[in-house]
């Protein structure tokens, strides 16, 4: 059995204190592997989004510890987690965040830039990650000249860019029309055979049922854990 | 991520906003441009107060009675000046003109004109008063000896009687008396609040005779072989002046000897309080401006928080979002004030209110600096904020 590539156990997150207090999350333990394609599906106000923002290492658990490719990202300062986020997660947002005024190519090569990355090489794997999402021809333009659909692709290249060790997906056709919703659906399906691993949380069932493995939460609790398609055999990390 | 990268965003982030930028930086243009100039203006004004004082003649020692009324002891007399014309007891002596001055109303076919000091002295005194005759010619010592009514007067007087004639040669009336303009002096700039152009200057002897009297002279004008000898001319006078006026000791003087150095020195001094004040007015201008860099980027902080969370869910350390701000406040002010310079070069070849300003390198140096130092000051409470910002506030800012 080879590490898994996220790890949460008995993840609690307390919001507020007193008679206010939110208990958002009530004890998660979580494994998943390398290559793994898994949707977290639960109504609003089960945690699915706390969860989320914990597994992406933008906040930090009340109790509970969360290894991510083996690193205990609970215990890291301000500067690794910034290291962390940069080098082992790719976040995908609801509402794509890509920052305006800005072309695609600069967007996705943003990651790069905060790496250290020398600018001929990340634009160069700057335009790869289009390629790969199959907006290579829209690189020149700035958010607001592509559709929804066109904007999250560019933001899932931005993602995968880095090569992380998790890709992470807070809702990703939340804001999409059907056929938007389509094509980058197809982008997660081609990313999950390279043999990416990717986690992803939305309420739409037509999405949790294209993963390998289903995963429901209510109340801050996992209520279901169910297996759609066999777990993938273990590969390298960049073997895409 | 290199500095370079971190610049390139920063320009990118105040380029989105143009018209904000260009205020902020308007703010600081003013402010550096203002105290620069002012600055100017003030050095200008020293400048040109030394050079008036240097025209004086800056090799000359005036000596004024201090007693009151030409009280019989302590009166200065011909004999007095005669006798510092003493190669043992005064060797640094070039010459001394005694001087006599009164007011008098100079009259030419029915124009009239009141002249301020209509000065009587001796000819020596062209040269060591450093006022050369313009047209014409200066008496001379024989018309001094025997007393000709002849009248070398000043540009404005000049002016106000013979507009459109050449005095040179024509009669005025002075106290009743008639004298011959001989000659014009060369115009000369003005000292403080007199007109240097507005006078007389006729031999010693005459002006006596007709409106003085034979009294105390006005001063003495004592002239020193260089300007290095003028410290020693002035002990040497004042021993001479201590043994004729038989001043015992040095409790109350009975005159008072005026050096020209030590008055340049005094309106120096004066001229540098000027120029600390204003430049002092302009720093305020200048803070206002930084200030206006603490407000705006304040706003772009707020504004562009959303960014911010984007940048650090990217994976952005916090020194790069705080140097990125900071770069950005510090770029508005360096730019802000390198167009400052800019804009004072410019004004500073204007004559502003009749002073021709004169830049001071060291002002154009201590303006950018401050504008520099203003930029990381005031950007630093913004910057600050955007570094400390949580990623999951940040995204959730709307």
């Amino acid at each position: 059995m080879t590490r898994p590539v996220l790890d949460v156990r008995e993840l609690t997150k307390v919001y507020g204190t007193g008679e206010a207090t939110v208990h958002a999350l009530r004890g998660v333990s979580l494994a998943v592997g390398r290559g793994d394609y898994v949707a977290i599906m639960g109504s609003s106000g089960s945690g699915k989004s706390t969860l989320m923002n914990i597994l992406g290492a933008l906040d930090v658990p009340t109790s509970g510890t969360y290894l991510l490719d083996g690193v205990d990202v609970s215990r890291l300062a301000d500067r690794q987690l910034a290291l962390a986020r940069n080098r082992l997660i790719g976040f995908i947002f609801q509402a794509f965040n890509l920052i305006p005024r800005t072309t695609a190519v600069a967007n996705v090569e943003l990651p790069l830039a905060y790496a250290g990355v020398r600018p001929r090489e990340r634009r160069r794997r700057a335009m790869a990650a289009l390629e790969l999402v199959g907006l290579a021809d829209r690189a020149r333009h700035e958010p607001n000249q592509l559709s929804g659909g066109q904007q999250q692709r560019v933001a899932v290249a931005r993602a995968l860019v880095t090569e992380p060790a998790l890709l992470l997906a807070d809702e990703p056709t939340g804001n999409l029309d059907s056929r938007s919703t389509e094509d980058v659906l197809e982008v997660f399906d081609q990313l999950s055979a390279a043999g990416r691993t990717i986690v992803l949380i939305t309420h739409e069932p037509e999405v949790g049922d294209r993963a390998h493995r289903l995963i429901r939460l209510m109340d801050g609790r996992i209520v279901t854990d169910r297996r759609q398609r066999p777990a993938p055999v273990p590969a390298g990390r960049h073997s895409a | 991520m290199s500095f370079l990268e971190v610049v390139r965003f920063a320009l990118r982030g105040l380029s989105a906003n143009k018209l904000r930028s260009a205020l902020t930086m308007l703010g600081i243009l003013i402010g550096v441009a203002a105290v620069i100039l002012l600055v100017a203006v003030g050095n200008g004004s020293a400048r040109a107060i030394s050079e008036r004082i240097e025209a004086l003649g800056t090799n000359t020692v005036t000596v004024m009675s201090a007693g009151r009324g030409g009280a019989e002891s302590t009166a200065l007399t011909t004999g007095i000046a005669g006798a510092l014309t003493d190669p043992v007891l005064a060797p640094d002596v070039a010459s001394v003109s005694p001087v006599v001055s009164a007011s008098a109303s100079l009259t030419y076919e029915g124009a009239e004109h009141e002249v301020t000091s209509f000065v009587g002295t001796t000819p020596g005194w062209f040269a060591a008063s450093n006022t050369p005759v313009g047209s014409g010619s200066a008496f001379t010592a024989d018309d001094e000896a025997q007393g000709r009514r002849v009248v070398v007067i000043g540009r404005t007087v000049a002016e106000e009687l013979f507009p459109g004639v050449d005095p040179v040669g024509e009669q005025v009336t002075v106290g009743g008396a008639l004298f011959t303009v001989i000659g014009v002096l060369a115009e000369k700039t003005s000292t403080g609040f007199q007109d240097a152009n507005d006078t007389a200057v006729a031999p010693l002897t005459a002006v006596r005779q007709v409106l003085t009297g034979y009294g105390a002279l006005t001063s003495i004008l004592v002239e020193a072989t260089s300007p290095g000898r003028v410290d020693a001319v002035q002990s040497e006078v004042a021993t001479i002046l201590d043994q004729r006026l038989g001043v015992s000791s040095s409790g109350s003087a009975a005159y008072r000897i005026q050096n020209a150095a030590q008055l340049l020195q005094t309106q120096t001094e004066t001229a540098d309080t000027f120029t600390t004040l204003l430049g002092a007015v302009a720093a305020i201008s200048l803070l206002v401006g930084g200030i206006g860099i603490t407000n705006i980027m304040l706003v772009t902080v707020t504004e562009r928080t959303r960014e911010i969370g984007i940048r650090k869910a990217l994976g952005a350390p916090r020194r790069v979002i705080l140097t990125q701000f900071l770069i950005e406040a510090t770029l508005l002010s360096v730019l802000g004030g390198a167009l400052g310079v800019a804009a004072a070069l410019v004004g500073s070849s204007f004559e502003i209110v009749g002073v021709k300003p004169v830049i001071v390198p060291s002002s154009v140096g201590l303006a950018l600096g401050v504008s520099i130092a203003i930029g990381l000051f005031f950007g630093s409470l913004p910057a600050g904020r955007a570094a400390r910002l949580r990623p999951i506030d940040a995204l959730r800012y709307e």
